[in-house]
C-alpha cells in the first residue's frame, strides 16, 4: 500500500460508495452520511443536553421564584435581580470577583507568554516533553494545588517559617495569606497551564520566513518582535485570556482556603446560597448575573481586540 | 538551518526564565511530600525528624478508604461513559459533513469555559427538582459533563490523524460498519482511547466542586478531604493523604499523555 495516499493526484477520483441495498432504517443510515454523523454525535448531545440545556431552564426558572421559609414561592417576579441591583454586596462582590480574575488572568498570560515562546523558538529537541512537564501540574487535583499554597503562604508556612527560622523577620508576615494578593498568586498558578497551551500553538504556527524577511528588511530582534511575533500571535493570547477569565470568576475554592474576608468572590456567595443560607432561586439569580456579565464581558472583548487587530493589520 | 540560527539562535535570559517558571510551577506542590514526612503537626520549617508514621496512620482509617473507594468507582465510571460518548463524537465530527457541526462542537467544548460551579447548581436545581436524591451516581452525571470536551479533544487528533480512506476500504472489502470499526477504526484510534480514560479518570478523581455540590451521603476523596482541612491536628495526615493523590495523578496523567504523544504533538504542530 502506498504511505501517502492523500496525495494522489485529484483526477483518480474515488468512485462514489454505492448506495447499500437495503431498505428501511438502517438503509436509510447508510446512504446518507449526513445522518450517519447527526446518529453518531447524538448520544453526546442528548447527554448534554439534560446535563445542561434542562438544567439552565431550570435554573432561569428558580432565579424567578422567591424563597419562602423551605419552600419556594413559584409567583414568577423579578425580586432577586432587583436585589442584586439594589443591594451593595452584590455588586461589590461581583466587580471583585471580576476585577481578581483579570489580574490573576493578565498575570498569568504575561508570566506564561515568555515561556510558551521559549518552548516554541528555543527548544528543538524534546519539545513534547517541555510540553508535558508545563501542564502535567494542571491535571492534577486543584484543590490540593490550592492546598498547597495554604500550606506555602500560611501565617506558619513555608515562607513565614523559613523567613523566621533565618532570623529575616521576626513575626509572621500577615499579608500573605487571606488577601486578594493570595488568591490572585493562586489562580495564577493554577491556570498556568491554559495560557501556555494555546500561546504555545499560535506561536508554533506563526510562519519562521515571515521572521527572517523582518530581519532582512532591517529590524532588530525586539521591533521584529512587536510587528511580526506578537501580532501573529494575538489570536492565542486572546485564547488564553479568555480561557483563563472565563472560569476563575466563578472560582470558590482558592477564596474559601487563601482569600479570608477580603478575598471572598461571587462563587463563595452563591455556594452560601444553596448551602448554609437556603435561598437557592437567590444563588439562581447570582449565577445568572455571573453567566450574564462573563458573556458581556467576553463579547467586548473579543469586539475590541478584532477593531484593534483590523487597525493593526 | 544556517539562515535560520539567527532567529533561533540560544537566549540565555529565556532559558533561565523557563527554568524559574518550571520551579515557581512545581514547587508549591512539592512541599506537600517534603512536610508529609515530617515528624510534627505543625506545617513550619525547620524541618524535625523524618517519619512515615502519618502515612501509617492513613491506612487505618476507616473513612479515607471508603473515600478511595467512592472515588474510584466515580472515576472508572466517568472515563468509560465519557469515553464512550466521545469515540462516537469525535468519529462523526472527523468523519462526516454535517450542518451545524461548528455550534455543536462549541456546545460540547462549552463545560471547559463555563465556571464548574454554574454547571453543578444546574444540575442540583434540576435534581431536587425532579425529586432525585444525590448519590455517587449524580457525582457521575456531573463528572462526565466535566470529562468530555477533555475526552473528544484527546481523541480527536487521533482520527484527524488517520487516513479515513482505509475505513472506506475496509467497507469495500466487504466489512459491515461494525466489525470495521472494531477491526480498523478501534485499533488505530486505541492510544487515544487509553488516553482519554487515564486522563478523565485523573479529572474525576481530582474533581471537588461538582461533587461538593452533587455528593450525597458517601463523600469522595476531595470531598473527605475538604471535611478534614477544618481541623489543625489533621494537617499531617491530610498531606501525607495528598502526597500519595499527587503522585498517582502524576504518574497516570503522564502514561496518558505517554500513550497518545504522537497525535497530541501532531496536533499542537498543526495549530488545532
Amino acid at each position: 500500500m502506498s504511505d501517502t495516499p492523500a496525495s494522489l493526484p485529484d483526477a483518480v477520483e474515488r468512485p462514489e460508495p454505492k448506495p447499500a441495498s437495503r431498505g428501511g432504517f438502517s438503509g436509510l443510515l447508510q446512504r446518507s452520511e449526513v445522518a450517519r454523523g447527526y446518529t453518531l454525535i447524538s448520544p453526546t448531545l442528548l447527554f448534554l443536553t439534560i446535563g445542561i440545556v434542562i438544567p439552565f431552564i431550570i435554573l432561569i426558572t428558580m432565579s424567578l421564584w422567591t424563597a419562602q421559609g423551605f419552600g419556594f414561592d413559584t409567583t414568577p417576579t423579578f425580586k432577586n435581580y432587583e436585589a442584586v441591583y439594589n443591594q451593595p454586596l452584590y455588586g461589590a462582590l461581583l466587580g471583585r470577583s471580576l476585577w481578581i480574575s483579570s489580574l490573576a488572568t493578565i498575570a498569568t498570560v504575561v508570566l506564561s507568554y515568555p515561556m510558551a515562546y521559549y518552548v516554541a523558538f528555543h527548544v528543538h529537541r524534546n519539545k513534547m516533553m517541555w510540553i508535558v512537564l508545563m501542564t502535567l501540574p494542571f491535571w492534577t487535583s486543584y484543590l490540593l494545588r490550592v492546598f498547597a499554597w495554604k500550606v506555602v503562604l500560611g501565617y506558619e508556612g513555608v515562607i513565614n517559617s523559613a523567613l523566621m527560622s533565618m532570623d529575616l523577620i521576626e513575626q509572621p508576615l500577615e499579608f500573605l495569606l487571606y488577601s486578594p494578593n493570595a488568591v490572585i498568586i493562586t489562580l495564577a498558578h493554577a491556570w498556568a497551564a491554559f495560557a501556555i497551551l494555546p500561546l504555545y500553538v499560535s506561536l508554533e504556527k506563526i510562519d519562521r520566513s515571515l521572521l527572517e524577511a523582518a530581519t532582512d528588511l532591517g529590524d532588530g530582534p525586539v521591533a521584529r518582535f512587536f510587528r511580526v511575533t506578537f501580532p501573529l500571535s494575538l489570536p492565542g493570547v486572546i485564547a488564553a485570556s479568555l480561557l483563563i477569565f472565563i472560569p476563575t470568576t466563578g472560582d470558590y475554592i482558592t477564596p474559601a482556603l487563601l482569600g479570608g474576608p477580603d478575598g471572598m468572590m461571587i462563587g463563595n456567595l452563591i455556594q452560601l446560597q444553596f448551602g448554609p443560607v437556603n435561598n437557592w432561586p437567590m444563588g439562581a439569580t447570582l449565577a445568572i448575573v455571573l453567566m450574564l456579565c462573563i458573556a458581556a464581558i467576553a463579547a467586548i472583548f473579543m469586539i475590541t481586540t478584532k477593531i484593534v487587530k483590523d487597525r493593526i493589520l | 538551518m544556517s539562515n535560520k540560527s539567527y532567529i533561533n539562535r540560544p537566549n540565555r535570559p529565556l532559558q533561565i526564565y523557563a527554568i524559574l517558571f518550571l520551579v515557581f510551577l512545581y514547587a508549591p506542590v512539592m512541599f506537600l511530600p517534603l512536610f508529609s514526612f515530617n515528624d510534627s503537626i505543625y506545617v513550619r520549617f525547620p524541618l524535625n525528624e523524618f517519619t512515615f508514621k502519618w502515612y501509617g496512620e492513613l491506612f487505618h482509617r476507616e473513612p479515607v478508604w471508603n473515600a478511595l473507594m467512592n472515588s474510584v468507582k466515580v472515576g472508572v465510571a466517568t472515563a468509560i461513559c465519557a469515553t464512550g460518548l466521545g469515540v462516537f463524537a469525535a468519529k462523526a465530527i472527523t468523519r462526516y459533513r454535517m450542518p451545524g457541526k461548528a455550534p455543536m462542537v462549541g456546545f460540547v467544548m462549552l463545560p471547559l469555559v463555563v465556571p464548574v460551579i454554574i454547571f453543578g447548581v444546574a444540575l442540583l436545581v434540576l435534581l431536587s427538582q425532579l425529586g432525585i436524591p444525590l448519590s455517587l451516581y449524580t457525582v457521575t452525571i456531573g463528572h462526565m459533563i466535566i470529562c468530555l470536551p477533555f475526552s473528544i479533544a484527546t481523541l480527536l487528533p487521533r482520527f484527524e490523524g488517520f487516513d479515513g480512506s482505509i475505513e472506506e476500504a475496509s467497507a469495500d472489502l466487504g466489512e459491515n460498519a461494525w466489525w470495521t470499526f472494531w477491526r480498523v477504526t478501534f485499533p488505530m484510534v486505541f492510544p487515544g482511547i487509553l488516553a482519554s480514560l487515564l486522563l478523565t479518570f485523573t479529572i474525576s478523581f481530582d474533581e471537588f466542586i461538582m461533587a461538593f455540590f452533587l455528593t450525597g451521603t458517601e463523600p469522595t476523596l476531595p470531598m473527605y478531604i475538604w471535611g478534614q482541612l477544618r481541623f489543625p491536628q489533621e494537617f499531617p495526615s491530610i498531606l501525607a493523604l495528598a502526597s500519595m493523590i499527587i503522585a498517582a495523578s502524576f504518574v497516570i496523567v503522564f502514561l496518558g499523555q505517554w500513550v497518545n504523544r504522537d497525535a497530541a504533538f501532531a496536533a499542537a504542530k498543526k495549530g488545532d
